[in-house]
């Protein structure tokens, strides 16, 4: 009888708890998206106000009309080449995509289809290179590149991307999941060549972990800033976060805090669009990759 | 283990096309990492830098430079939480490992614990929280902004004329205008702070999956028992999360050790006033791009390598039998409500144990 009584003592003083548990989520949830959501309003309105007008009455909630200015004045600072930075940064962000992609597959595919002694071995030790952050090897790399001419170049941004572990561990665990040997097998009988299949079969198998690595990929690459830094010190050359490191050093007399916003926007508002047009999608993919178990 | 059994059929030795479909993955690992990793590792061991434009050695010089990265030393103060703990006379290399662990610390403490209680929540069926794809895609996407960019714009909100401080002012906060780059207990906080506000989607993310890869039969078997949602939490979340858990720990580590973009553009790669937001990083770059002494630069790489190498053993370690671990205790709990059920008299041991959990949570 008493475990009948119960139930109901309980949903009622429980729902009372639960009540008071989701107005605490929502508070904490609506405080973080203020907290994510806030810098970027700023950002936004301050890309359309004037420097005096920032850097006088300090903060705004709403637009100003200074949009074009700043935006011309973002643009045309020599000392800040904006356009060609953009230009540089697309070269090099859309390149390491496909070169990542396309090459993780083929190491996936490797690895896949094939046996072949050392695999074990070599698995083993691209699990392990993996977690070893680039920057270790960065004094070696630079110096490299310094006796190879390649300074000031954007070939050493690109090419070193042919090698991405994690992309590569993220393909592989993906077509493990997905890739049928028979396909192979069968494709085989119909006399393709191995690269054939590779380009006609697996490549279109794959695509929804392309799609999912190449987006991490851009965004990796257009965000990189350590070895650009290194690297690049020609005006021409430059990618997106060096200019904007660049800035504060820039001539103080040109100094605008609208075109500055402007710059960071520029910069940032690309890609936090199409992060919004295609959220749902990254989301899982933040989790389909890393979590291993 | 199947390619050797198409290899067989067709008699064609398919195992060369692997080494072929190698190769570029295996050049570019040779020549753009383990190269430049070895040149690193040997030039740490040179007389090797730049002097007004001819360059020095490389000469051979022992643990030179090793020494002279112990050697530096200067009085320093130490600050936690923005609180100041003391004052000392501390070797630089010591003081920036500091620096960089106390600003990954004050980020993954607040990280750990948002994370985790948004985890649960998002999670939790009886909560049913509305609107989860609009909280995701909002607390994500700090993640994915320019770490440069993210730091120069909270550089200039923080500003002594920027938003934050005129609106302090204006509540009657603070007295005037306060320059935030000059605290060397503000600096410190805020990069941690930006830190926290760039991965705290991520990490929660990540929690999210190992809370939903918990079987939820588990939570039912607990639900019967009578536990209360602390005792779930504590006895049931906790320890089946422990791998990811610690997977997330170590990464996040791993990710502080490399702190650089956010603390370099936000001090104007100053390192913040008296070098109080000197990172390991930051001081790798100043060793090769301002110092340009390449074998320096190499001792620091080495010493990184090698608490990165240990770290990413541990991770390594860790997550794999951790996770089956959690797949016994899991095995261990179903097995011990198969008991339960299949014996009437601990069925009613068990009902009054709801009752009086229960009742004593309330």
């Amino acid at each position: 009888m008493a475990t009948f009584a119960l139930p109901q003592k309980i949903t009622k003083s429980y729902r009372v708890q639960l009540i008071l548990k989701r107005i605490l989520a929502y508070t904490i949830l609506t405080l973080l998206a203020f907290l994510c959501i806030f810098p970027l309003w700023t950002l936004l309105v301050n890309m359309t106000r004037s420097h005096s007008s920032i850097s006088g009455s300090g903060f705004s909630w709403w637009f100003g009309d200074f949009l074009p200015q700043n935006w011309k004045l973002a643009f045309n600072d020599n000392h800040l080449p904006l356009a060609s930075a953009l230009r540089n940064s697309f070269i090099v962000s859309s390149s390491v995509t496909i070169i990542t992609c396309y090459f993780s597959c083929m190491t996936a595919y490797c690895f896949n289809v094939y046996s072949f002694k050392g695999k074990e071995v070599i698995f083993t030790f691209i699990m392990l290179i993996m977690m070893i952050p680039t920057q270790v090897s960065a004094m070696g790399f630079v110096d490299m590149m310094r006796s190879w001419k390649l300074l000031d170049s954007l070939w050493p941004l690109i090419l070193p991307s042919i090698c991405s572990p994690i992309v590569f561990f993220y393909m592989n665990q993906y077509m493990h999941s997905i890739l049928p040997f028979e396909l192979v097998e069968a494709a085989r009988v119909d006399g393709s060549s191995e690269i054939g299949i590779f380009h006609k079969i697996v490549l279109p198998i794959m695509k929804p972990a392309i799609a999912v690595q190449a987006i991490f990929a851009f965004v990796g690459s257009w965000n990189n800033y350590f070895i650009p830094a290194l690297l690049i010190s020609k005006d021409d050359a430059k990618t997106l976060p060096l200019i904007i490191a660049a800035v504060k050093a820039s001539d103080p007399a040109s100094f605008n805090l609208g075109k500055v916003y402007c710059l960071v926007g520029i910069s940032i508002i690309p890609l936090v669009l199409v992060y919004l047009a295609l959220s749902r999608f990254i989301i899982k993919g933040v989790t389909a990759g890393a979590v291993k178990g | 283990m199947t390619a050797k059994k198409g290899s067989k059929k067709g008699h064609i030795n398919y195992g060369k096309w692997a080494y072929i479909f190698l190769i570029p993955f295996t050049a570019a690992f040779l020549i753009f990492q383990l190269i430049p990793l070895f040149q690193t590792f040997h030039f740490s061991w040179y007389e090797y830098y730049e002097d007004m434009l001819s360059t020095v050695g490389p000469t051979w010089s022992g643990i030179a430079n090793y020494r002279y990265l112990f050697s530096q030393t200067a009085t320093r103060s130490f600050y936690f939480f923005g609180a100041k703990l003391g004052t000392a006379d501390i070797n630089d290399l010591l003081y920036y490992t500091i620096n960089t662990l106390v600003i990954w610390i004050e980020g993954f403490i607040p990280q750990i614990i948002v994370s985790l209680l948004l985890a649960i929540w998002f999670t939790d069926l009886r909560l049913n929280l509305k609107l989860q794809g609009f909280w995701k895609t909002v607390i994500y996407m700090p993640n994915l902004i320019m770490a440069a960019a993210f730091g120069m714009l909270f550089q200039m909100i923080f500003a002594r004329d920027g938003p934050v401080i005129a609106t302090l002012i204006n509540l009657g906060w603070i007295g005037g205008p306060y320059d935030v780059s000059t605290s060397t207990s503000w600096t410190h906080v805020i990069i941690a702070f930006l830190n926290f506000l760039m991965w705290f989607g991520n990490t929660t993310l990540l929690l999210m999956a190992g809370v939903m890869g918990i079987d939820t039969s588990v939570y039912e078997s607990a639900m019967l028992d009578g536990a209360n949602s602390h005792t779930v939490f504590w006895k049931i979340t906790m320890p089946l999360l422990r791998p990811i858990f610690i997977y997330v720990l170590i990464t996040s580590m791993i990710g502080g050790i490399q702190l650089f973009d956010v603390a370099q553009i936000f001090t104007q790669t100053s390192g913040g006033p008296q070098e109080s937001s000197e990172t390991l990083m930051m001081y790798l770059y100043s060793l090769i791009s301002l110092k340009q002494n390449y074998g320096q630069a190499g001792a620091l790489s080495v010493l990184i390598f090698l608490v990165t190498a240990a770290l990413s053993m541990t991770v390594y370690e860790i997550t794999n039998p951790k996770i089956n671990e959690g797949k016994e205790q899991k095995k261990a709990f179903e097995k011990r409500m198969r008991e339960y059920a299949d014996c009437p008299a601990t069925m009613a041991e068990f009902s009054r144990n709801h009752a009086l959990s229960q009742g004593g949570a309330k």
